[in-house]
């Protein structure tokens, strides 16, 4: 129930498909999606193994809630050992792929080996088979969805792909579903190209039960109203997207920008979410088309986007007139403030690339910027880039360098290497905002403090999505406490870590966070799961969870010492805004985390910790 | 007074909730293959079209049913397929000109919308009010009424 | 006034209730020749199959329907039709005058000039009792030959199948179901056969059926090319004609079945046809053609019945669609699937998901279709078709990609241009 007990092992090597059992004892204890896929990664890996190897594997995990009636039940997550940091990755994605793998009859794909030639897997219901990728190898992802339903004769084919960046090795490749729906942290995408697997097609129509459908309907309609009736996933949201963040961070001095030399952006109003609903000056029109849902999502914050067709970056080029994904949050600091660019078409065309070709657009928005500095320092020139001026606030810089990337040529080649390999390069690894080879998001740690912590433990690299304390240090979620003050954010950090391993695994999504605490979440797990699901129970799962990541971690040789934020956070004062004077307190937050989670100094997990949690 | 089913496509979202609704009314799981409603996504425009039965006057699903496996329901103005009866010629399939009867290979029935007995799932699973079950005078399904007397052979002369 | 209708099945019934429900103080008769009540023969197959008993074939399930109705009915077979004098002669009966009368008698069988095909043991498959006889000797493990793969060929297969039997089948044309599905849907359709099992044999002819003096076979086909065929059973399915035989001498002008107007109504004044009998006009060509299909039958029962008690009403024509179920394997064809000069046309085919669609353009607008394993939303093709609705900027959609019919339908027909 829920579980569809079934996973698909596909031996690219050997070019098989295989249905096994889910391992129902795993399955108790990491719940799915994230837990689950990195029980069985953890299990199956060797964590020294060089990611782009064939010895690496490639999970795709649904949870039990995905596919259900539950708000949000379209996430599924890509595990595997990531190729931009080496670490435990684990990148989620909503769009409808994930429900449709699900109802297909399948929690889980198991990639394992690599394909002597590129290939596809087509799913349809129980039969899966690999085919050879004739056609679409060499493609945009946008162009192997179209041929993909075409070929298979069939519009509600949903696909999961890798464009043309995750085939040629850029390292932050991502992989992007149903067109602008990504797995797109931590170069997942180009485990898959290593892989010699181009794209995953799947149509299910099996469909998914739940154990107590009635008191399970009761439940999650319940639970849809606290979201319809919160002002953050009931109003905020669906009119902004997540870009309702824009203006907000910008004023308490939280937005990065040109590589974190600042931390206010002059140009934010220009491309935050009140701008997208504006009238162009030049066309008239707005850039937001619509908001639009991933499956089963009832806050509805996907953005859908259309650029000027006289805009300069799409002038002549009908193929990019049509409406797309637009500008999240992260994506249009990532692209913008971080780069220094506010020419709010020119974001969303950067952004249109991204998803066309499959890379992710924080790491390479920060990536650039990092490049930006390093040009503006005189250390890349113009012979470097091809006589591309990579000025800050250059939007043709961000643009020709969206293309370049995508297609891995010219200055795209270095720039695909990732900030921190970059950076190294230029001999400046200092200038890389990145932690475990990962760059960190839109929110600056000398101006949210909680947040640096969030950083630095990440298990999959810097990253926001592994403890959101912006809410509750910005938004007062689920209560406020102060972003300019170290004291209570090891606790926090921790607790948000847990309960977004948790949330991760479900099946649902984290913006329902917003709103929801675990004490929503575990009725809903609890009427369509087997067993008996209590908060505590769930709790314990995140934290079990988080732990395995770690271990991981650990044994592929990473240390505390890793555990640490850019140079430029620790030492560099904010220079202006309510943060203005300050930098990151990571040494005050980082002893108290070890201590809460039961880890020694050296931040490794103890034996009683691994045993409480049934690890040891 | 008899109710329809209104549907905005400016407010739906494409979360297939009411597929979800619909399929778990229907089939007792959640399998939007078998909803009978769908919701169609135009990508390029930014936009999502529910769709489903209109229950229409003419019911050619039920004039071309073979085994009179498809009545009305009088209290919902629903066309009713009877499992017992239906035979899974699929004749009516390749009669209804708006395609919103369709065959279950797994079951060898057609299924289409019976309005819930009066109390559509999918209007009440809808979070964006993008479907609503209300009066049915008003409900704007007049554009797809004439498109369905264009496909009518005899309306002309009987209106 | 005396409304009169020769044929008791979905054209006769309809009409019948749709007079009785127009004009109350008429009097409605239904003659039908059969010992049963109003069956329909799209359910045979689903009979054969033992997917539902006699009775799931019957058209009405309440047996005294018509009688409540209050429709008089007669089972007896017309011998002559007199148009002047307005009578009709019956088998063993008196007989009986009308009003108006409505032709009915829907198609017979036909019975290719071959030896051989008199004697117990090859059968037709066309009514519930050449059905009964089928069944009777289609035992588990014997040889059945099915001469023809059309239609009913097609869809009797898989109640043999069911049965346990081995059969083969015997086609005259090029591909299966030539009248309905062109080389490529006929060509995957005999794959998908053959992978089930069932010998197919196009492009073959049968020229007689030999009883056989040899151990246990019944009878010995013998044909050209192949060499011959043992068989138990011998199933006829090699088409249908309007059944016009009974109106020799009435005067009504016969081309291929009963030639109507645009209401219906043959070349003698009062006098109608309805269904597989009446050759009206095709929608699409513009032509006069028999369509002996389902949906034809009960709409054009309708429509004779509306002009039979003084409503005039027009039929704009009928249109070619058809939708077969042969072992599992689902094909639909619409209209000019076989398109037309100076239009367009599309098409993909996936042979190893035995899935393909093609659709026939005239201009911008569709004019025919055919799909194979299709079943969600085909009626919209009709609606494409029947509508003429140009589809503008959609046409383009369509022919970079058939499989975005809805998308196109609801884009052209219901979305203003966005």
């Amino acid at each position: 129930m829920s579980w569809q007990k079934k996973i698909l092992r596909v031996n690219l090597t050997e070019g098989t498909c295989t249905p096994e059992p889910l391992n129902m004892e795993w399955a108790a204890d990491y719940l799915g999606q994230r837990g689950l896929g990195t029980k069985y990664l953890v299990e199956e890996v060797d964590p020294k193994v060089d990611p782009v190897s064939p010895d690496n594997k490639l999970i795709f995990a649904t949870g039990p809630l995905t596919g259900t009636a539950a708000s949000t039940g379209a996430r599924y997550s890509v595990v595997t050992k990531g190729a931009l940091t080496g670490a435990i990755a684990c990148s989620n994605s909503g769009g409808y792929f994930g429900a449709e793998l699900k109802f297909a009859g399948w929690d889980m794909i198991i990639f394992e080996g690599k394909a002597p030639k590129p290939v596809y897997l087509y799913i349809n219901d129980d039969q899966a088979e690999l085919i050879p990728a004739d056609g679409i190898w060499g493609k945009s992802v946008w162009e192997a969805d179209k041929i993909l339903h075409d070929r298979h004769q069939d519009p509600q084919l949903k696909i999961s792909a890798i464009g043309r960046s995750g085939e040629e090795g850029v390292m932050y490749a991502c992989i992007v579903n149903d067109l602008h729906r990504a797995a797109g942290r931590s170069g997942v995408g180009t485990v898959m190209g290593s892989k010699n697997l181009k794209a995953v097609a799947v149509r299910g129509t099996i469909g998914v039960s739940v154990k107590d459908p009635q008191r399970f309907m009761q439940t999650v309609t319940e639970k849809k109203k606290i979201l319809a009736g919160n002002p953050v996933t009931g109003q905020g949201l669906p009119t902004y997207g997540t870009q309702v963040l824009m203006n907000v961070i910008n004023e308490v001095g939280a937005l990065p920008t040109r590589n974190s030399s600042a931390v206010q952006f002059d140009g934010a109003s220009k491309i935050s979410g009140e701008a997208m609903h504006e009238p162009r000056a030049s066309d008239g029109k707005t850039n937001l088309v619509t908001n639009q849902a991933c499956f089963g999502c009832t806050i509805a914050c996907g953005r859908i986007s259309r650029i000027d067709k006289e805009h300069y970056t799409v002038k002549n080029r009908p193929e990019y007139w049509g409406a797309s994904g637009g500008l999240e949050y992260e994506n249009a600091w990532s692209l913008g403030a971080d780069c220094g660019v506010d020419d709010l078409d020119a974001l969303t065309f950067a952004n249109y690339i991204c998803n066309e070709q499959g890379f992710d657009p924080i790491t390479f928005g920060a990536t650039l910027a990092a490049a930006m500095e390093l040009y503006e320092k005189g250390v890349i020139t113009d012979a470097d880039t091809g006589g591309v001026k990579l000025n800050f606030g250059s939007a043709e810089a961000l643009t020709t360098m969206a293309e370049q990337v995508g297609k891995n040529e010219g200055f795209g080649k270095i720039l695909g290497l990732g900030s921190k390999r970059l950076c190294e390069k230029y001999g400046h690894p200092e200038l890389s905002m990145s932690v475990k080879g990962q760059e960190f998001p839109a929110y600056d740690p000398r101006g949210i403090q909680g947040m640096g912590l969030t950083y630095a433990t990440s298990n999959r690299g810097a990253c926001h999505l592994r403890s959101y304390t912006v809410a509750s240090e910005i938004l007062g979620i689920p209560e406020k406490t102060d972003p300019l003050v170290t004291g209570g954010k090891a606790g926090l950090v921790k607790a948000f870590q847990d309960a977004t391993a948790a949330v991760d695994s479900s099946g649902l999504c984290l913006f329902t966070t917003f709103a929801w605490t675990l004490e929503d979440f575990y009725p809903q797990i609890d009427a369509a799961c087997e067993g008996e699901w209590t908060l505590e129970r769930l709790a314990q799962t995140g934290e079990r969870i988080w732990n395995l990541e770690r271990q991981f971690n650990l044994a592929a040789g990473f240390t505390a010492q890793d555990d640490t934020l850019p140079k430029r956070m620790l030492t560099e004062p904010a220079t202006s805004g309510p943060a203005k004077g300050k930098v990151n307190g990571l040494d005050q937050m980082l002893p108290e985390y070890y201590e809460l989670r039961g880890w020694t100094k050296e931040g490794v997990p103890t034996s009683d910790t691994l045993q409480n949690l049934g690890l040891s | 007074m008899q109710r329809s089913l209104y549907i905005s496509p400016d407010k739906c979202t494409g979360c297939l909730q009411c597929e979800m609704a619909c399929s778990f009314e229907h089939e007792g799981t959640f399998n939007p293959a078998k909803s009978r409603i769908k919701v169609f996504t135009f990508h390029s425009e930014g936009r999502f079209v529910p769709y489903t039965c209109t229950q229409c006057d003419e019911a050619w699903c039920m004039s071309a049913c073979p085994t009179e496996a498809i009545s009305l329901d009088a209290a919902t103005g629903a066309k009713m397929v009877n499992d017992a009866l239906c035979v899974g010629c699929k004749v009516c399939t390749i009669a209804c000109p708006f395609g919103t009867i369709n065959y279950n290979s797994v079951t060898g029935k057609v299924i289409k919308c019976d309005l819930c007995g009066g109390d559509p799932a999918c209007a009440k699973a809808c979070p964006t009010q993008a479907i609503t079950y209300i009066d049915a005078e008003g409900t704007g399904y007049d554009r797809m009424r004439a498109w369905a007397s264009r496909t009518d052979n005899q309306s002309a002369a009987r209106a | 006034m005396r409304h009169v209708i020769i044929g008791a099945g979905p054209a006769g019934v309809t009409a019948a209730e749709t007079l009785r429900k127009q004009d109350p103080a008429a009097e409605v008769v239904l003659i039908g020749d059969e010992p049963e009540p109003a069956y329909s023969r799209m359910a045979i197959p689903y009979y054969l199959s033992n997917k539902i008993g006699e009775r799931g074939t019957y058209l009405r399930h309440d047996p005294d329907h018509l009688d409540k109705l209050g429709i008089g009915q007669i089972q007896s077979r017309v011998t002559r039709v007199d148009g002047a004098a307005k009578q009709l002669q019956l088998a063993g009966k008196d007989p009986v005058g009308f009003d108006r009368l409505l032709l009915a008698t829907g198609s017979n069988p036909i019975k290719p000039p071959i030896q051989g095909l008199d004697q117990p043991g090859v059968h037709h498959c066309w009514t519930l009792e050449d059905a009964r006889n089928i069944v009777k000797y289609a035992e588990p493990g014997s040889r059945v030959v099915l001469m023809g793969a059309g239609f009913i060929g097609c869809i009797i297969m898989e109640a043999l199948v069911a049965r346990g039997v081995k059969l083969t089948v015997v086609e005259m044309g090029d591909r299966m179901v030539p009248r309905m599905m062109d080389q490529a849907s006929g060509n995957l359709i005999k794959q998908w056969c053959l992978g089930k099992g069932v010998d197919v044999h196009t492009s073959t002819r049968v020229l007689g059926v030999e009883t056989s003096n040899s151990g246990g076979v019944r009878f010995r086909l013998t044909c050209d090319p192949v060499d011959a065929i043992d068989a138990d059973l011998v199933v006829v399915a090699a088409g249908v004609k309007p059944a016009t035989g009974y109106l020799d001498g009435s005067g009504i002008e016969i081309g291929q079945g009963v030639v109507v107007n645009d209401f219906l109504e043959s070349s003698v004044p009062g006098i109608y046809a309805a269904g597989d009998t009446c050759e009206g006009m095709d929608w699409g060509t513009g032509q006069r053609a028999v369509h002996a299909i389902q949906p034809v039958a009960a709409e054009t029962g309708r429509t004779a019945a509306l002009n039979m008690c003084g409503r005039p009403t027009r039929h704009t024509g009928s249109m070619a669609m058809n939708v077969l179920d042969t072992l599992g394997l689902i094909s639909v064809s619409y209209g000019q699937w076989m398109g037309v000069d100076g239009g367009d046309e599309v098409h993909r085919i996936d042979e190893s998901a035995y899935r393909y669609i093609k659709l026939q353009f005239q201009e911008d607008r569709l004019v025919g279709a055919i799909t194979l394993g299709m079943t969600e939303h085909v009626g919209v093709l009709r609606g494409l078709i029947q509508t003429r609705l140009p589809l503008g900027r959609w046409k383009q959609h369509l022919m970079e990609d058939p499989t975005r019919i809805m998308e196109a339908y609801l884009g052209a027909a219901q979305l203003t241009a966005g």
